[in-house]
């Protein structure tokens, strides 16, 4: 099994799906001759010709609401958008559209389109190349929303969100891309969407998040094992919407102490759902308050670097977080 | 006698290639789409229903642009005032009842969208909303897979001057002439966005805008029913060339207020209505198929009778209809287990 890197992953899984199925196609800025500012799509457009990676004009709501009206007939669009802080001219494409369509057509027509979109920061990207855009999105039904941690899910969630007959949002770490490498298998697989993934088994204290924070949440239920004796229970949700409420309550279950990490800021983001959930779930199963570590609610990510360090998680903070929690 | 003299005996609609069942069956559409209209306001008034926003003085240039198209194999994303485009298309009077009384057989979207939000995959009418020409870039991504799988079909768009302002518009005209796509942009240029005029609406005219988009544009008078099938006709062949895609404003006048509730008088003068009342090509494309022979006054009582007597029978089955189970309210969101 092959040793990749997140983005590889993830440019895996759209070349498989195209060469499983030639109603796949990829639309963006820059993802063609020069194969994505990240290189995410590079070497698509070699392989599969300019008519299906598609090198699109610079306007965001035109290549979400094309690859809807191609969805809508039966193709399969990848729609890329560069950054997701440039997603938001194409909300309205995707909420009052994408979102809809299934369900105002009364079940008539549907919209299996996938939207991939870098998120988070730690790039030094500032206030517009920083940002979370999962909270926007989410609570809008119709959506599908997925945020992989690793490189094995990243493939195959986005083989699934392929797949998926509903528009399914992926939101890709673009600190990730370089910095998760695993081994990924090179034949075709799919992580099903809407279930959620226990990556360390615990019984002191549960960390719940997705995406990059549990990198660093990995790294210090290690250092918290080895140095202190606590042992962390850590649920990757990999899917926001719909959320896997069973899975939320088993690993709150288990130890009765939650920790919620995420990104994006703090108020009205993913975390405040999960906590709902528990709250309404197993409140006196719980030994100690539910806690929440993410982003501070400013409105994005400053660039100098000793800003962009205080914003963004880290091992050590996600350390401190889970270590006061085990000491309730 | 020659060649020449020949073309020049020909009358309009032989010329545009049009039969003369044909010429006639799109009055019948356009008369259809008037009383319909007419009907849907009355019922709002009588409070049967809530709510009507209203196509009339549109019908001629909606029903000519449908017969322009191949009406068994395009793809349609109409606006809500499209009435005449729909009815053209094959949707039936009492599909169109059954979404204005919201019921659950309603095609559309079984009870869920407002009235004139048009929707039917049998008939290739592509399920819209209220933001208004949003459908712009889903026509052009239609075009775009019609091209990728090399069908010789093209996609049809309508949306009303003040929505040609909105950025998809724009968005998806430049996407479609940079890919050359095979989608036909119609703007209704009725005059009226709710109360606001063109002279606050537009800074010039929409079809100059086609300029910058490297395609044809062109401005036609939409109570001219052969002049907008002409144009249309036009594009569709040159879409299917794979020559790329044409704008078209068809000029016209919003006859009625926007909607049952809306007071149109409060922004404009029953003057300038009903001089535009006299402008209206309903009547002009009676008088056209009298003149050629081809319709009379005792046709016309005969269609009347026969259109009253099928809103009645309509209306009543609608009306009849199940409204959707509460329930059903939850239904849909995704696919279900299985389903695509």
């Amino acid at each position: 099994m092959p040793v990749m890197e997140y983005i590889d992953a993830i440019r895996l899984a759209m070349k498989e799906e195209m060469e499983r199925d030639e109603d796949v196609f990829v639309l963006g800025e820059d993802v063609g001759v020069k194969g994505g500012v990240f290189t995410t799509t590079k070497g698509l457009q070699e392989q599969f010709g300019e008519e299906r990676v598609i090198d699109t004009p610079l306007a965001e709501s035109a290549i979400a609401g094309v690859a809807i009206g191609a969805a809508m007939v039966g193709m399969k669009p990848i729609a890329e958008m560069q950054y997701s802080d440039f997603m938001l001219p194409a909300t309205n494409q995707i909420i009052s559209e994408a979102a809809k369509i299934r369900y105002r057509s009364n079940n008539d027509w549907n919209c299996p389109l996938v939207v991939r979109a870098p998120i988070g920061g730690g790039i030094f990207g500032g206030l517009y190349h920083s940002q979370c855009a999962e909270s926007i999105f989410f609570g809008t039904p119709g959506l599908k929303i997925v945020a992989p941690y690793s490189a094995y899910d990243a493939k195959g969630l986005l083989k699934a969100a392929v797949r998926d007959p509903d528009p399914v949002l992926f939101f890709e770490h673009k600190k990730c891309y370089k910095l998760i490498k695993e081994d990924v298998p090179e034949d075709d697989y799919i992580v099903p969407i809407g279930k959620a993934n226990v990556i360390r088994e615990g019984s002191d204290i549960t960390v719940i998040g997705y995406s990059l924070p549990l990198h660093f949440a990995m790294q210090a239920a290690e250092e918290l094992e080895n140095e202190q004796g606590i042992s962390a229970h850590i649920l990757d949700l990999r899917t926001l919407q719909p959320l896997d409420r069973d899975a939320i309550i088993e690993s709150t279950r288990k130890t009765g102490k939650v920790l919620i990490i995420h990104e994006d800021n703090k108020t009205g983001g993913v975390g405040a759902e999960v906590a709902a959930i528990i709250s309404e779930e197993c409140l006196f199963e719980l030994d100690a308050p539910i806690q929440r570590l993410c982003g501070p609610d400013v409105p994005a990510m400053p660039i100098s670097p000793p800003m962009e360090k205080f914003f963004m998680l880290n091992k050590d903070k996600v350390k401190e977080a889970m270590l006061q929690l085990a000491l309730y | 006698m020659n060649a020449k003299s020949s073309v020049s005996t020909k009358s309009k609609h032989e010329q545009l290639g049009l039969s003369n069942t044909e010429v006639v069956d799109m009055y019948k559409y356009m008369l259809l789409a008037r009383k319909y209209d007419e009907r849907s306001l009355l019922l709002q008034r009588a409070g049967k229903i809530n709510f009507h926003v209203s196509g009339i003085g549109q019908e001629v240039a909606q029903v000519a642009a449908a017969f322009a198209l191949d009406r068994e194999r395009d793809y349609f994303l109409p606006y809500y005032r499209d009435y005449g485009f729909v009815l053209s298309v094959g949707m039936t009077l009492k599909e169109l009842f059954l979404s204005v009384f919201a019921k659950a057989e309603d095609p559309n979207s079984g009870g869920r969208q407002m009235p004139g939000h048009f929707g039917c995959k049998r008939l290739r009418i592509v399920t819209g909303s209220s933001p208004v020409t949003t459908q712009v870039p889903h026509a052009v991504g239609l075009a775009l897979a019609a091209k990728m799988k090399k069908k010789d079909i093209v996609s049809f768009v309508t949306f009303g001057e003040g929505s040609s302002n909105q950025g998809d518009f724009h968005e998806g005209l430049n996407f479609a002439g940079v890919q050359k796509l095979p989608v036909i942009v119609m703007c209704e240029n009725n005059q009226y966005a709710i109360s606001v005029p063109i002279k606050k609406q537009l800074g010039g005219k929409v079809s100059d805008r086609a300029l910058g988009y490297g395609i044809p544009g062109v401005q036609v008078d939409g109570n001219d029913a052969f002049e907008v099938y002409r144009v249309v006709k036009e594009a569709r062949e040159r879409a299917v060339r794979g020559e790329g895609p044409t704008l078209i404003e068809a000029m016209m006048y919003r006859l009625s207020p926007h909607s049952t509730s809306d007071n149109d008088l409060a922004y404009r003068t029953k003057e300038e209505v009903d001089e535009n009342w006299k402008k209206d090509g309903l009547p002009k494309m009676k008088q056209y198929l009298i003149d050629h022979g081809l319709w009379s006054e005792e046709q016309e009582e005969s269609l009347l009778r026969e259109i009253q007597q099928q809103l009645k029978e309509a209306i009543m089955s609608a009306e009849q209809a199940p409204f959707p189970k509460p329930e059903d309210t939850l239904l849909h969101v995704y696919a279900s287990e299985g389903e695509v």
